[in-house]
């Protein structure tokens, strides 16, 4: 492995790697107090709790939808040759769809205005801190507020008789990989961002993945474009999610959770490179 | 008015015993922003427990030398020291003993007074209790305990710049670098700032400020430099600037621009040889001699008739004109 000295002119002291290593956790290494960041997102919410609380609100929604609506409609849905009640088989999909999609939210909107505009994190790097610790710090916080909601989400399936195996207490370290993924992947986007209405483009971008994910139906029933739910990366954990619900593990799902763990790095990697390069000029 | 503040434990106070190496040296110091080159090669040393300043008009670099001095802006080329330590290599050791005053304050506006003191505090690892020992100390020091718990915005601009210092102050650095910490705000604002900013300096805190007003750099700076379109075009103590590139007084004339036709032609042909040297200026001109009213006298002698008359102590304005040929503040 080749690996020349931390030279970089402004003292951040990423090391560099060979090309094909590149994309690696080096930023992993580089933070130092990512938490400090998530100890002042921390300070915020506890003031302003009441943002927190409105999250819980829309999931709860879907959950009601699938409830009163689908699953009586629908009636069962067979998979892997068992036939399941449908509100269990959607339920899942939507707690990891939900994980996705507010951590997505959390790392574009209000990623962008720290950055662009209150200038967080230009303060926050005059200190010891490092672009690396800004973009860990920041996703993990989305995490940290995901993980509250995928709680709450799992919490409100059981009440409402939704869950098919005590797995299901495993979504939510899962919907964690997933808010990850997505919260890095967001942030690397935000950064991308010149104004306001670039955000629609998030929008562009989750409404398909919600769509095609295998979400709302099994796999197979995509026919010829199932290759194409592989390439959605919440399908991976509509996958892992779903199948903790049922009961059904496989060993494939490590690959399901391969592809969240790519995501999530690249994201991590992309953010923390090209907040260096935006804010350390 | 603050007759009995007393010095915080935790704001630096030190004695130096041996000669110490400078807090900064640069050499040959380079900024390119493409093909832009925003500091020009510039070599510049502080020492500690100096109050140096960066003298100069907008767009002079004085922010690109402060932001690579920080550690929040590679250097294009030369060599940067800052402790000691190399700027390109040591970045994030350098921050950890170095306080910093943007040119903008960017508080954070999602939390109070307060809470901006402690969670700049907690980036630089330091134990919470003692983060919040420190803010109250800095409140009071800054004279903003009453707004503690009120959140930032509605603070005034003076408020707010107080607060960024007390941000500053957080870390108990060794070196303050404070970019234009008055520009934009009141004349009280900015006494009460510069007397925080002397406490400080009384106190042995290195303090490195950029400024385009010169009575801030004869109030602060031990010694600056004159800065230009990135270049450094002087150096020295604000005194010995003034003594080196000015007279003692100056005669400051008005004239009516109709009278006399072409503002700077006719008076420059008059005024020759009064003074040292004369400079003729859109809306005046200024006659640079040792004893103003001897000159004032011999304009009147000579006939001239200036709607208006000041003679006035040199400034490091006039050096700055002298120099670039152009104003500071236009
Ligand atoms: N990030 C940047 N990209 C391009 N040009 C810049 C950048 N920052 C500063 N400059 C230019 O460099 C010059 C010096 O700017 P600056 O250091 O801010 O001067 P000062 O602080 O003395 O007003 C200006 O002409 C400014 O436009
Ligand atoms: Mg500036």
């Amino acid at each position: 492995m080749t690996s020349d000295v931390a030279t970089t002119p402004d003292g951040r002291g990423v090391p560099r790697r060979s090309s094909a290593l590149r994309i690696l956790p080096i930023e992993l290494f580089a933070a130092r107090r990512p938490h400090r960041l998530v100890e002042r997102s921390v300070m915020f919410y506890r003031r302003a709790w009441m943002l927190l609380v409105s999250g819980f609100f829309e999931p709860l929604l879907y959950l009601l939808l699938v409830q009163v609506g689908f699953a009586t409609l629908v009636g069962d849905i067979e998979v892997g040759g068992v036939s399941y009640d449908y509100a269990l088989f959607v339920a899942p999909a939507l707690l990891a769809s939900s994980a996705m999609n507010g951590a997505i939210f959390d790392a574009t909107g209000n990623v962008f205005e720290k950055l662009r505009h209150t200038k967080l994190y230009d303060t926050v790097l005059a200190t010891p801190m490092t672009a690396a610790d800004v973009a860990l710090g920041e996703i993990l916080g989305a995490v940290l507020r995901g993980t509250l909601y995928s709680i709450a989400f799992v919490f409100t399936m059981w009440v409402m008789g939704l869950v098919g195996s005590p797995l299901i207490v495993l979504a939510v370290p899962v919907c964690m990989l997933i808010a990850f993924a997505f919260a890095a992947a967001g942030m690397a986007a935000a950064t991308f961002m010149r104004a306001w209405s670039d955000l629609e483009y998030v929008n562009a971008v989750t409404l398909p993945l919600l769509l095609f994910s295998a979400t709302f139906y099994p796999v197979s029933s995509y026919g010829q474009w199932s290759w194409l739910v592989q390439l959605s990366p919440l399908y991976h954990g509509v996958v892992v999610v779903r199948g903790l619900n049922l009961g059904r593990l496989e060993w494939s799902m490590l690959g399901n959770l391969a592809v969240l763990v790519a995501l999530a790095l690249v994201g991590l990697a992309v953010t923390a490179r090209r907040i260096e390069r935006l804010l350390l000029r | 008015m603050h007759g009995n503040w007393r010095w915080p434990a935790s704001l630096p106070c030190r004695t130096v015993a041996t000669v110490p190496p400078s807090i900064i040296t640069a050499r040959d110091l380079r900024k390119q922003f493409g093909d832009f080159v925003a500091v020009d090669g510039i070599d510049f040393e502080v020492e500690p427990g100096e109050s140096f300043g960066f003298l100069g008009p907008n767009g002079a670099g004085k922010t690109s030398t402060m932001r690579m001095v920080g550690c929040v802006s590679p250097i294009t080329s030369g060599q940067l020291r800052i402790f000691d330590l190399d700027a390109a290599s040591d970045g994030a050791a350098i921050r950890a003993r170095m306080g910093v005053v943007p040119q903008a304050d960017q508080l954070d506006a999602e939390l109070t007074v307060v809470e901006n003191l402690v969670i700049y505090g907690r980036y630089f690892d330091i134990p919470r209790a003692e983060c919040r020992r420190r803010a109250a100390e800095l409140l009071e020091f800054v004279q903003l305990t009453e707004r503690a718990d009120e959140r930032v915005d509605p603070l005034s601009g003076g408020m707010k710049r107080r607060l960024t210092i007390a941000r500053s102050l957080m870390s108990e650095p060794d070196l303050l670098l404070l970019d234009e910490p008055t520009t934009g705000l009141d004349p009280q604002a900015r006494h009460i700032l510069w007397d925080r900013l002397y406490r400080l300096k009384q106190r042995g805190v290195t303090l490195v400020l950029t400024t385009h007003y010169m009575d801030e750099a004869e109030q602060l700076c031990d010694r600056l430099v004159v800065m230009d379109q990135g270049c450094i075009v002087a150096e020295g103590s604000p005194r010995g600037l003034i003594d080196q590139y000015a007279t003692r007084e100056v005669l400051e004339l008005r004239f009516v621009t109709g009278d006399v036709g072409d503002h700077d032609a006719a008076p420059a042909v008059d005024i020759a040889g009064i003074g040292d040297r004369s400079e003729t200026l859109p809306d005046r001109t200024l006659i640079y001699a040792h004893d103003g009213e001897a000159a004032l006298a011999e304009v009147h002698r000579r006939g001239l008739d200036p709607v208006g008359s000041l003679v006035r102590r040199s400034s490091l304005e006039d050096v700055f004109l002298r120099l670039t040929g152009r104003t500071l503040v236009d």
